[in-house]
């Protein structure tokens, strides 16, 4: 069995809106400046290490939990999973 | 003398402050809208509690962007004496006036109790009237009051007499070496966790912050 650094992403889906990046857009990059920056939406980051044979199975381990345990609320927010190199 | 007393969406201890500077301490504060704030004549400016642009980013990370803190800056830089209090200690340190980190609370809650402190340092536009090693009692309210610096950054704190006042009883947050309020190296730019505008009256509990409106009188004259 290997580790695998595994990233799940937690958003709000596209139709939600999201005040807190809206405000970190207005209030601040774009009153600095930043006009380049054209949207900002803000997520949470969970970093986990996860012991599995290979990446995909790292993959569906991190799936299945966040389904299951209801990480997210699929209502409002849809997640990705990136998979890391193996440590 | 001429205080103001900075306002952000979101403030919520503007008031308390302003009561107890016009009322108790007989000084002349205004209270002045952050975007209307543009005026460095004032002679000293205090940041108060409660929150800022939802606090969204981190605590007081979009107001130190706002425009108020330019003035904020040049008063800081003519050495006047500059307060924040709670939500305006996180702000002066997301503006850099500050060294340091707010973080979350380490029990994940948001603390809201009278605690024990002693004064570290009392060279400080707001702690001159006290003397060093002083015991007070204040009440404090966050949820992101954990202060944290590397190691280094802490050693210099301590070399330069930057800690202003310590927990004494528990430390309620989690916070570094039990701090709870510092200062730059001027000695002129405060922040603190602690509540003294709801400590300045014995008739709510205690007085003891009174005297920390007091040492900016004395140490503007």
């Amino acid at each position: 069995m290997n580790l695998f650094p595994v990233e799940v992403i937690i958003s709000n889906k596209p139709q939600a809106r999201d005040p807190e990046g809206e405000t970190i857009a207005r209030d601040l990059i774009h009153k600095e400046g930043f006009h380049a920056i054209r949207n900002v939406r803000t997520s949470k980051l969970l970093a986990l290490i996860i012991e599995a044979e290979n990446e995909e199975n790292a993959s569906n381990i991190a799936l299945k939990m966040c389904n299951d345990l209801r990480l997210y609320n699929p209502v409002a927010h849809s997640i990705s999973v990136r998979v890391g190199q193996r440590n | 003398m001429k205080i103001a007393i900075l306002q952000f969406p979101g403030s919520n201890c503007d008031k308390d402050t302003l009561h107890v500077l016009l009322n108790i301490a007989g000084l002349r504060p205004k209270l002045i809208w952050h975007n209307e704030f543009d005026d460095d004549s004032f002679d000293a400016a205090i940041l108060p509690g409660g929150f800022s642009f939802g606090d969204h980013l981190r605590a007081g990370a979009i107001a130190a962007h706002s425009n108020a803190m330019q003035t904020i800056r040049k008063m800081a830089d003519q050495e006047k004496p500059i307060l924040g209090i709670c939500n305006g200690f996180q702000i002066l340190i997301e503006a850099g006036l500050l060294p340091g980190a707010l973080l979350r609370n380490a029990s994940l809650r948001f603390v809201c109790k009278w605690t024990d402190l002693q004064v570290e340092s009392t060279d400080t536009a707001f702690t001159c009237r006290f003397s060093k090693n002083t015991k007070v009692r204040m009440p404090i309210a966050h949820n992101e009051g954990r202060f944290f610096v590397e190691n280094n950054s802490l050693h210099a704190l301590k070399e330069n007499e930057q800690i202003v006042l310590r927990y004494t009883d528990e430390n309620p947050t989690g916070t570094l070496d039990n701090i709870a309020a510092i200062t730059n190296s001027e000695a002129n730019v405060v922040g603190m966790m602690p509540h003294p505008e709801r400590a300045s009256s014995t008739l709510l509990g205690g007085s003891d912050g009174l005297k920390v409106f007091e040492s900016m009188m004395e140490w503007t004259r």
